[in-house]
């Protein structure tokens, strides 16, 4: 049943409210004003009043506009024809192809996987970045959100993720995007022939920003779905931190008590009922999240990141160009280093973190003024060669070359017995003389 | 169920909605009630009655519910089901067994489902302990049933008030929970069928016992940051703040494993699925050494993840409590974890926000406080009617925003708790786990059980706090040191500061994912902690420097190879009688 109703009784920040009945929470209507026609959800119902979020915003909308109640939640287009398309933050096509109407429709915002359900994650993503692959793998169905102040490089380094990781379908949830940026990871998929297994919602900087909360559920659906029939899905999302700024513009304009920073109280629960969507699903494929939060003010104690923190398993700091080795961390690691991946893994890399760690502390030491000895020149050697060979980001190498490379650079610099490794692992990977 | 077509949905607000309701005099506050929406009924709890006006929080999704939808009230409180065939479910924040739950596609959960708690099939061999004509009152024995390994006690029901008495009860022989096993009598006359499956309202402490006593008994975690410097006491309570990633679900995971409680209860309260998933799929694998069984055999596990409906996770944590204090009426001794509480704070700063109340500091509600100190006070230990005692301990893992411990959450807990278990960002930084703090925790029980802890070693708690001494100087001198250099600090203070490095590295810090390491037994740490305490108190003669690092180090690496061995094998005695030997000399 379709109902039509003119009497919009209000009009606050992108929230309208209307005068109608029978009308379901959650459910969708159209909002037509003499500008634009919008797509709009109910956000809460009080007597016959409804109040609706407007995702295109409700400039120009007038409160003798049309509201035409669809009788259903929010929805979005699934099957094989999404791959390689782009739709914008309403699930409609914006690279001028085809509408997809005849496709099945799936719900966004669905029920969450039974735990019992969940397998324990076991596969290993390469991406030839050595900061990730070897110091804190990336591990099929993980939620990881890259942490970087404004101006990092954070889109160059997920487009490239999502191109060498072994996935079956790259999803790209585009939060606020520039419209620069839209265009390289157009350009990057492109270019590296993969964008018949991609699929890109994309919510420019320029669109309405209500738009920007339905993104990372239209991707998420459309993963799901092709996780349950077997696909392997890599999700990435940019900018997390866009969607919650959205989060807080609704819950101001709906006149709730905000708990940090102008933020609702339910920040934890919004995001973390996105970034739970990543899984293994036992007998069928999985879902991996690599996100982006930028970080305001280049601070971590932020709400945004902060609750990210408590939601996701691990952070990759991003830092002057750089995956920072401390604070980086993937949670998951242990469960691929040196089951999946090389017996020498674990092993190489603690060793190799704690004397670039040493080194750190030798550079902190000398620029206190303290006195420089010969072990600190070593020290500092092993750290110049540390940021070249594995930190910097144009390196591209396989998990396997990096591991040699670790074993190189350790005997370049130190005596087998100081790296703290176990001999029966020296005596097979040391490199000769 | 009483239906009525009087109450009707008037407004709908994420998962609260308003009801309008001619019964209103009759409803009562946490009474549970059924929305239906398209065919489905979706269960939920009355937090608020003002006039005709009901406001109830949903415990599902409320997409698709309308104005005017239609309302069921059941007249009953939110309850647990308590009986045998707990132990070793996997229940969601309702009690409904995960594993039982249809799932939509093989994967989701579907809303709307409610599955009896307890098989209603299995047969129990129950064994009468009881006569007709004998006095009972709540929380009395009736007789057992043996569950895995427990004597499984048939409790009357723990709301009887007043004395009864026993007109029939079953003989020994097999029944299912939902069988009448006995009849009970009042002195008004009044009759009432007992079963083994009880209900209970989950947000009432139950207090069918004796007494409550002053927890002063140990309950070895196996952690020895813990057990040694902080311990933990059967039926105290202790918190675990810390910032994200710092390794409060590690600590819980590996207490969950060797804790030497009867009972482990697990709540994963808003917390990641994947940690749950990786609980459950391996600790049925897990041999509990103390039984030879499977550790899922004295598990419960409550789980209602971070994506799952959030009314839920307020109810899940006085699910899982509930659960323990009825095992600890059998006169088990459980440990409850519950990760985190801070989820759980915060659903009820949702549903406070939604009901447009006054918010409090961080928009909490004015009632955090005393809804934090209610629910630790379930905890304790208590002396039963059969003057076996029973205790039920608490750990509650904390989230606090920014990792600052000034927010409501973790102050009002530590208003509460006995024992503090403060994780640091700079030890999880430096991979120094568990990241406990030495310098901020505390633990009141070192003082209330000196008692039994001194039957370790007459001196054992002035080492302990000799030791905590040592941590505080050590500190000071690192921080000096930092500024001026070690040139700038005299040979004893940085002897000092070696031996609380070395106290340290050697046994505050304690590797969970190594077969040894990760659990240390009451033995072993007596023993090894008596040879550490020798070392804190040997006076080392150094000439220099370089030489204290050289020797200390040396020594340090022998403690630290010790720790890896198995506890008086071979390799282990070859380290600790050279260690003995360096101890020796002046
Ligand atoms: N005892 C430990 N031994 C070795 N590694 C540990 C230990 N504790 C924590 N870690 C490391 O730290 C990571 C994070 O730990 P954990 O998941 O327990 O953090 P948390 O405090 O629960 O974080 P959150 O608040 O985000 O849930 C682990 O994945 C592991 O890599
Ligand atoms: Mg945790």
């Amino acid at each position: 049943m379709i109902i039509e109703y003119s009497r919009i009784t209000q009009i606050q920040g992108d929230i309208i409210s209307v005068i109608a009945s029978g009308v379901q929470y959650s459910e969708l209507a159209v909002v037509k004003s003499h500008m634009k026609t919008s797509l709009a959800q109910v956000i809460r119902l009080r007597g016959d009043e409804v109040f609706l979020q407007v995702f295109a915003g409700t400039r120009g909308v007038a409160t003798g506009d049309q509201v035409r109640f669809l009788g259903h939640p929010m929805q979005v287009p699934f099957g094989d024809a999404l791959l390689g398309r782009i739709f914008n933050g309403s699930g409609y096509p914006i690279d001028g192809g085809p509408e997809l109407k005849v496709l099945p429709r799936l719900e966004i915002n669905g029920p969450s996987v039974n735990p019992v359900m969940r397998v324990i994650p076991r596969g290993f993503i390469e991406t030839r970045v050595p900061m990730i692959d070897m110091f804190n793998p990336l591990v099929e169905s993980q939620k990881l959100p890259i942490f970087a102040a404004a101006g990092e490089p954070y889109n160059e380094l997920l487009a490239r993720i999502g191109i060498c990781a072994d996935a079956d379908i790259v999803i790209l949830g585009g939060i606020g995007l520039k419209h620069d940026e839209y265009l390289k990871f157009r350009r990057a998929f492109e270019e590296s022939g993969i964008s018949s297994r991609t699929i890109m919602f994309v919510h420019t900087a320029s669109d309405p920003v209500v738009e920007r909360l339905l993104v990372p559920d239209l991707a998420l659906a459309v993963a799901e779905q092709f996780g349950v029939k077997g696909k392997r899905v890599l999700v990435l999302l940019t900018d997390m931190t866009a969607f919650a700024d959205a989060m807080k513009e609704i819950a101001i304009s709906m006149d709730q008590v905000p708990s940090n920073l102008g933020y609702p109280g339910s920040l934890y629960s919004d995001l973390a009922s996105r970034y739970e969507k990543a899984v293994d699903f036992e007998g069928a494929g999985s879902i991996t999240i690599l996100a982006v939060t930028t970080m305001p003010g280049d601070d971590v104690t932020h709400p945004v990141p902060d609750n990210t923190g408590y939601i996701t398993e691990g952070q990759f700091y991003l830092k002057k160009g750089v995956i920072e080795p401390f604070g980086s961390l993937s949670r998951l690691k242990q469960l691929v280093i040196g089951k999946v991946t090389r017996q020498d893994h674990g092993h190489i890399m603690n060793s190799m973190i704690r004397l670039f760690a040493k080194g750190r502390e030798v550079e902190q030491k000398l620029a206190m003024g303290f006195e420089r000895t010969a072990d600190d020149e070593r020290y500092l050697r092993y750290g110049k060669l540390f940021y070249e060979r594995f930190m910097d980001l144009k390196v591209n190498m396989g998990l396997d070359e990096a591991l040699d490379l670790g074993w190189y650079t350790l005997a370049e610099c130190f005596r087998p017995d100081e790296v703290g490794i176990k001999q029966e692992l020296i005596d097979k990977h040391w490199p000769r003389a | 169920m009483t239906s009525t077509m009087d109450s009707r949905i008037v407004a709908v607000n994420g998962p609260l909605v308003t009801v309008e309701t001619v019964k209103a005099q009759e409803v009562m506050m946490n009474e549970v009630a059924y929305v239906l929406c398209n065919d489905v009924f979706l269960k939920s709890e009355i937090i608020r009655i003002r006039g005709r006006l009901v406001d109830m929080q949903v415990f599902e999704n409320t997409v698709g519910l309308k104005v005017g939808d239609r309302v069921d009230f059941t007249g009953s409180l939110l309850s647990a089901s308590l009986g045998p065939g707990i132990l070793g479910q996997i229940y969601d924040g309702l009690q409904n067994p995960l594993s039982k739950l249809e799932n939509d596609q093989g994967y989701f959960l579907r809303r709307g489902q409610y599955i009896s708690s307890l098989n209603e099939d299995r047969r129990w061999e129950f064994t009468p302990s009881v006569k007709p004509g004998d006095t009972v009152r709540a929380g009395y024995y009736l007789g057992s049933v043996p569950e895995g390994i427990f004597e499984h006690h048939i409790l009357t029901p723990l709301a009887l008030q007043g004395a009864w008495e026993v007109v029939d009860i079953n003989q020994q022989g097999a029944y299912t929970v939902t069988d009448r096993i006995a009849t009970l009598k009042n002195r008004e006359g009044v009759e009432v069928p007992i079963k083994m499956a009880q209900q209970w309202p989950v947000k009432l402490p139950v207090r069918a016992y004796k007494e409550r006593l002053l927890p002063d008994r140990q309950l070895l975690t196996q952690c020895r940051l813990i057990d040694i410097f902080f311990p933990l006491a059967e039926g105290g309570t202790a918190c675990i703040p810390g910032p994200f990633g710092a390794g409060k679900t590690v600590l819980q995971q590996i207490v969950s494993r060797y804790a030497e409680a009867d009972i482990v209860i697990i709540v994963a309260c808003g917390e990641r699925a994947g940690e749950v998933v990786e609980t459950i799929r391996e600790l049925p694998l897990l041999e509990d050494p103390r039984t030879g069984k499977s550790l899922m055999d004295r598990t419960v596990i409550i789980c209602n993840t971070s994506s799952m409906p959030v009314a839920a996770r307020e109810a899940s944590i006085y699910t899982g409590v509930t659960l323990g204090e009825y095992y600890r009426q059998i006169g088990l001794k459980v440990l409850l974890l519950a990760d985190s509480t801070s989820r759980w704070a915060q659903a009820l700063r949702e549903s406070s926000a939604r009901l447009e109340e006054i918010p409090g500091e961080e928009a909490f509600p004015a009632y955090l406080e005393s809804r934090i100190a209610a629910l630790y006070e379930r905890a304790g230990v208590v002396r039963l009617y059969d003057d076996s005692t029973g205790s039920l301990t608490l750990i509650g893992n904390v989230s606090p925003a920014g990792g600052n411990f000034e927010e409501p959450v973790t102050q009002n807990t530590l208003k509460v708790v006995s024992a503090f278990y403060g994780l640091s960002r700079t030890r999880s930084d430096r991979r120094r786990y568990p990241a406990i703090d030495p310098l901020i925790s505390w633990s009141l029980y070192l003082k209330q059980m000196k008692e039994s802890l001194c039957e370790r070693h007459p001196e054992w708690v002035s080492w302990v706090e000799e030791t905590q001494n040592l941590f505080i100087q050590g500190n000071e001198i690192h921080q000096m040191m930092l500024v001026v250099g070690e040139e700038g600090v005299g040979i004893d203070d940085f002897v000092t500061y070696l031996k609380s490095e070395m106290v340290d590295v050697v046994c505050l810090q304690q590797d969970s994912y190594d077969a040894v390491d990760r659990a240390t037994g009451r033995d072993r740490q007596i023993s090894d902690f008596t040879l550490l305490i020798r070392m804190v108190h040997h006076r080392f003669d150094f000439e220099t420097k370089g030489e204290a690092r050289q020797e200390m180090t040396h020594l340090q690496n022998l403690f630290f190879q010790m720790k890896y061995c198995l506890f008086q094998g071979v390799e282990y005695m070859k380290y600790r009688t050279e260690i003995e030997s360096i101890l020796r000399k002046e």
